[in-house]
């Protein structure tokens, strides 16, 4: 990795993103209103006396969620644009290293995830009254990271896709699985072995967790830092995968 | 100091058909060396085995001295891809800045390729906004932004007006006087007589490798695309006539 290599792809991704203000908006303006969707929902459900109200509960995972798999779609389509538009071919043949254009992709769109992750808690916290016992400001962390997670597994996945049609369709392979069993539906220790343990094998399970705790612990709990290590572990893994899809030389 | 590139015994098969067989050949230092042939004949595949990114069965190609594709070349060699290969969703200005940074060249380099190409005025527009020719200039700049000692072009100049052409094609001359070496795709036989070298191919083989000089004297007239033709001809009846003992495909 070069850093003035890695700081220009980065500039350029985010360059494309600001270009692009539909998307921006739609980032931005997308997860607060399907937390006010989701707010209203709940708002004459009866909360059990001793337990987070089933908002608190439900915003605070969907905080997670969002540049999770939002970010995971984005990713699988600017990098199949540029497997698809030569631009990918060419990069390769310069001085760019491998590592260099996926890290970009992770700082830039975990930028941009950092920023929609801000705006959503900023309406859950000051507008919904989300009640944590932790602080917002590891809500905002973690959110990121979960972000972070999408794009590593986005541009992993990109390289089984051919075109925009198949891309789209690894949201429900790989992200929809992850969904149902991160214990948002059901709690985890309820499931059936054989679920609690696909449950365990994915990433996403750890993020949501991480989140949970923070929702009732007001210090950081060890489980929570096991859960982030875990993420980022998962990070690690999706992206050197990645690299290994990335071929300088084709038939 | 050797060639540029040199290449031998090179074959390359895609989808189950080859593509070269047997390309044995050498590119001069600081000149324009021109690659010409029909559509389907192997230009691009061959442009591809000289980058290094093609995926080559047998042969070897050697680039400034090291095997083609090796990690010090991507500094040294610039790459124009067939369909322009640049971000449509950014201005050419961004575009140039970005390949220039890849390259660890700045500002000025980046503008500089920008108006070596004729593009100034379009620099501030968006990629997806322009012509198609434009758009493939943009493509161009984007190539030649890191001051590459090795410049691979395939087809830059389809598109392109009769008087853009004519620049274009001064300009790849200004770079071969100052010591770039240039090989330039073209399917377009008048362009072949800008070229200091050609190399002919048809159907994955080498039939001419001389200078428009030298392949007009050969051929016996003076107009080049009549020339090829005869090349041709006289390199299919050969392999009919000759089909148990291949030639080395190539005139001298």
């Amino acid at each position: 990795m070069n850093p003035r290599i890695l700081a220009a792809t980065t500039g350029r991704i985010l360059r494309q993103l600001r270009h692009d203000r539909r998307t921006i908006a739609l980032l931005v303006v997308v997860p607060s209103a399907l937390l006010t969707l989701v707010y209203f929902m709940y708002a004459d459900q009866p909360t059990p006396p001793g337990q987070p109200s089933a908002f608190d509960r439900i915003a605070l995972v969907m905080l997670g969620i969002f540049p999770f798999v939002i970010m995971f779609l984005v990713t699988s389509i600017a990098m199949l644009r540029e497997r698809t538009s030569g631009t990918l071919e060419r990069l390769l043949t310069t001085p760019l290293g491998k590592l260099d254009l996926l890290f970009g992709y992770g700082i830039a769109f975990g930028l941009a995830a950092a920023v929609q992750a801000a705006v959503a808690a900023g309406v859950a916290y000051w507008i919904f009254d989300l009640d944590t016992a932790g602080s917002s400001g590891l809500v905002i962390g973690i959110a990121v990271i979960d972000a972070v997670l999408g794009v590593a597994l986005g541009l992993f996945c990109s390289a089984f896709a051919r075109t925009e049609f198949q891309a789209v369709q690894f949201l429900p392979v790989v992200v929809v699985p992850q969904l149902l069993l991160c214990g948002l539906f059901v709690a985890r220790d309820q499931m059936a072995g054989w679920l609690q343990a696909l449950s365990d094998a994915f990433p996403l399970s750890y993020a949501i967790e991480a989140l949970q705790e923070v929702g009732a612990n007001a210090e950081p709990t060890g489980r929570m830092w096991r859960d982030v290590v875990v993420v980022l572990g998962a990070v690690m893994l999706a992206l050197v995968l990645a690299a290994a899809t990335l071929r300088r030389r084709s038939g | 100091m050797g060639d540029a590139i040199a290449v031998r015994d090179l074959v390359v098969d895609r989808g189950g058909r080859r593509v070269l067989d047997g390309i044995s050949c050498a590119v001069p230092r600081g000149a324009v060396t021109g690659l010409l042939g029909p559509s389907g004949s192997g230009k691009t595949t061959f442009m591809r085995a000289v980058v290094g990114v093609q995926v080559v069965t047998s042969g070897t190609v050697t680039v400034l001295g090291q095997p083609a594709g090796s990690p010090a070349l991507r500094r040294q060699v610039g790459y124009l891809t067939q369909a322009p290969s640049v971000y449509a969703d950014l201005t050419v200005r961004e575009n140039a800045r970005y390949f220039a940074a890849l390259h660890g060249r700045g500002r000025a380099e980046a503008d500089q390729a920008i108006s070596d190409v004729g593009l100034s005025r379009a620099a501030g527009q968006l990629v997806g906004t322009l012509s198609g020719g434009q758009h493939s200039r943009a493509s161009l700049a984007c190539a030649l932004v890191g001051e590459p000692e090795l410049v691979i072009l395939d087809e830059p100049t389809v598109g392109q007006d009769p008087v853009l052409r004519a620049d274009l094609w001064a300009r790849f001359h200004a770079m071969a006087a100052a010591g770039t070496t240039l090989l330039v795709s073209s399917h377009v036989m008048d362009e072949a007589a800008r070229c200091d070298r050609l190399l002919l191919i048809r159907e994955g083989r080498l039939i001419a490798d001389d200078s428009p000089a030298a392949v007009r004297a050969a051929a016996g007239v003076d107009d080049l695309d009549e020339a090829f033709l005869r090349l041709i001809r006289a390199s299919a009846a050969s392999s009919e006539d000759a089909q148990a003992a291949p030639g080395t495909g190539g005139m001298s």
